[in-house]
């Protein structure tokens, strides 16, 4: 490698890598602003919007019920499937309701659920506020000094991580129950004996650290696509790229966070 | 109108590049209480960028924006709120809130900023839209109405607060001879029933003679001539003779390119070509 060759090579990872600081940075004051109004709007007026808060955990959150519920209990019962070969060769096949329920708890549910979550309101949000922003909407607001992130970004980012939370206790929920259904129709377990182990192996840690992962990423994909939607520009193709953008970003920190986290609590809980 | 010893609007000495390229140079302009002033110039000028420097929504590169005598450049955010809350601003698309019906956008800046009643808010929506001929309209989405009407719902948003000041930004373009002479008599109307002191940034010539007490032209970000109607009727510079009598030839060029269309069409240098 020559050393022009070499520069450029350095210069282009310099480039990424400052365009990186610069999106992390972007989200880190995003959620400075978002945690001064939530604050500021819990005890002085103007008053955090708690209607369009319910409003955007209508649209956000319980229109995504059906779907997390459906993909749940395909991955429970997948899950039951896979699992159960393995178990019964060594004997422990009454133990697939302890492995299940700890795969399902703190790992795969709140992933699962805000994977999903992530297409369905990641992309809602980021599209929505970005067509506001093509539309002067986001501007009309500012210069009638009625501070976007407060009106639109707040009751956003509460919905959102209320309802992964309350999404994830459903995935969980779910998961257990179908990889339990075909433990019963298939492999003759007894639904009880089913019931007794799970119950038996969950501790709280288990239970815990899964709804505090599913408040995190709640949060990753609502500050993400928010920042995307605000950071649109370019007319109807920006708004493209900000969607798009906002569900291949979240997934991605997401999955990293729950790398991260899940060390954490394996080290530190 | 003579101008006040304490103008409510000062613009001195503002400079805004974009990407190194000079979109507003040294633009000076005082506004007394009460007066509309129109300003005026081709597409492309840099009429939207001045107005959009005078809100607070882009900060100069040089110079400074009076409002009531307070700096709008150097205002905090909860100054320039308070600010924002004493003017109003007609955007040239409307920006209507595309998920709240009519009456509901023009309610948003009286249930944000105020403690009325619902039902005093209610009333004062059907007055402001009542002013604008769109009343009745109110349970509409901005998606149900045309590009006039969701114009003519933003000014009636923009006067909901009575405010001091009103920018406007194109307020007339694409709406009907009709309308656009609507909105031109509300501007009048606010300025001598309420002594509201207006922007309007155009390039309707016919309505900018009708509304302004002075209009000021600007062309290639400078204020090529500041007048009243009557001198904008006789005009001494050739620029403003060729945009108000609308002639295709002068000393504005239609095409703004920069490169040699030549060369730039077929991909070969200038030097070359000689």
């Amino acid at each position: 490698m020559t050393a022009t060759s070499f520069v450029r090579l350095l210069e282009r990872v310099g480039a990424q890598g400052e365009g990186l600081l610069a999106y992390l940075g972007g989200l880190g004051y995003l959620t400075l602003d978002v945690l001064k109004h939530t604050f500021v709007g819990l005890v002085t007026r103007p008053r955090i919007k708690t209607d369009e808060t319910f409003f955007q955990m209508v649209r956000l959150g319980v229109r995504a019920v059906p779907i997390i519920f459906l993909v749940q209990l395909f991955v429970g019962m997948t899950l039951s499937f896979t699992l159960a070969p393995v178990l019964a060769d060594y004997g422990q096949l009454d133990q697939l309701a302890t492995v299940i329920s700890k795969a399902v708890f703190p790992q795969l549910g709140p992933l699962l659920a805000s994977v999903v979550l992530t297409g369905f309101a990641g992309a809602a949000i980021a599209a929505e506020l970005g067509t506001m922003v093509v539309g002067e909407e986001i501007a009309a607001l500012r210069t009638s000094a009625i501070h976007p992130i407060r009106f639109l970004v707040v009751p956003r980012v509460i919905a959102c991580i209320f309802m992964t939370v309350a999404l994830t206790v459903l995935a969980n929920i779910v998961g257990t129950v179908g990889g339990g259904l075909i433990a019963y129709l298939v492999l003759d377990i007894d639904p009880w004996q089913y019931y007794h182990t799970a119950m038996e192996a969950l501790v709280t840690k288990d239970v815990t650290t899964g709804l505090i992962k599913g408040g995190i990423f709640g949060f990753i994909i609502v500050i993400v696509s928010c920042y995307e939607g605000l950071s649109v520009t370019g007319g109807a193709g920006g708004v493209g790229r900000a969607t798009t953008n906002s569900v291949v970003r979240s997934i991605f920190l997401i999955i990293a966070a729950n790398c991260v986290f899940t060390a954490l609590f394996y080290f530190v809980w | 109108m003579p101008e006040s010893p304490e103008p409510i609007l000062e613009v001195r000495g503002v400079q805004k590049f974009f990407d190194g390229h000079q979109v507003l140079n040294d633009i000076t302009l005082m506004v007394a209480p009460g007066e509309t002033v129109v300003i005026l110039g081709p597409s492309g000028c840099g009429k939207s960028t001045l107005l959009r420097v005078i809100i607070g929504e882009y900060a100069p590169d040089a110079g400074h924006v009076y409002m009531w005598g307070e700096d709008v450049c150097c205002a905090g955010t909860e100054r320039l709120d308070k600010l924002r809350q004493r003017f109003g601003i007609l955007f040239q698309s409307g920006a209507l809130y595309s998920s709240m019906t009519v009456g509901e956008n023009v309610a948003l800046p009286l249930r944000e900023h105020t403690d009325l009643d619902a039902k005093i808010v209610e009333m004062v929506v059907k007055m402001k839209l009542e002013l604008v001929g769109l009343r009745d309209f109110e349970n509409l989405m901005p998606s149900q109405i045309s590009g006039g009407m969701r114009k003519r719902v933003g000014l009636a948003r923009a006067i909901a607060r009575d405010p001091q000041i009103l920018f406007y930004d194109e307020p007339t373009a694409g709406l009907d001879p009709i309308a656009t002479s609507v909105i031109d008599q509300l501007i009048i109307d606010l300025r001598t029933k309420l002594g509201v002191t207006s922007i309007v940034v155009t390039h309707d010539m016919k309505s900018a003679l009708r509304i302004g007490d002075r209009i000021a032209m600007l062309y290639n970000g400078e204020f090529i001539a500041i007048g009243t109607p009557d001198d904008f009727r006789n005009p001494t510079d050739e620029r403003v003779r060729q945009f108000v009598e609308g002639l295709p030839d002068g000393p504005i060029p239609l095409r703004v390119s920069k490169t040699d269309y030549v060369s730039d069409l077929f991909g070969i240098r200038k030097e070359d070509l000689a």
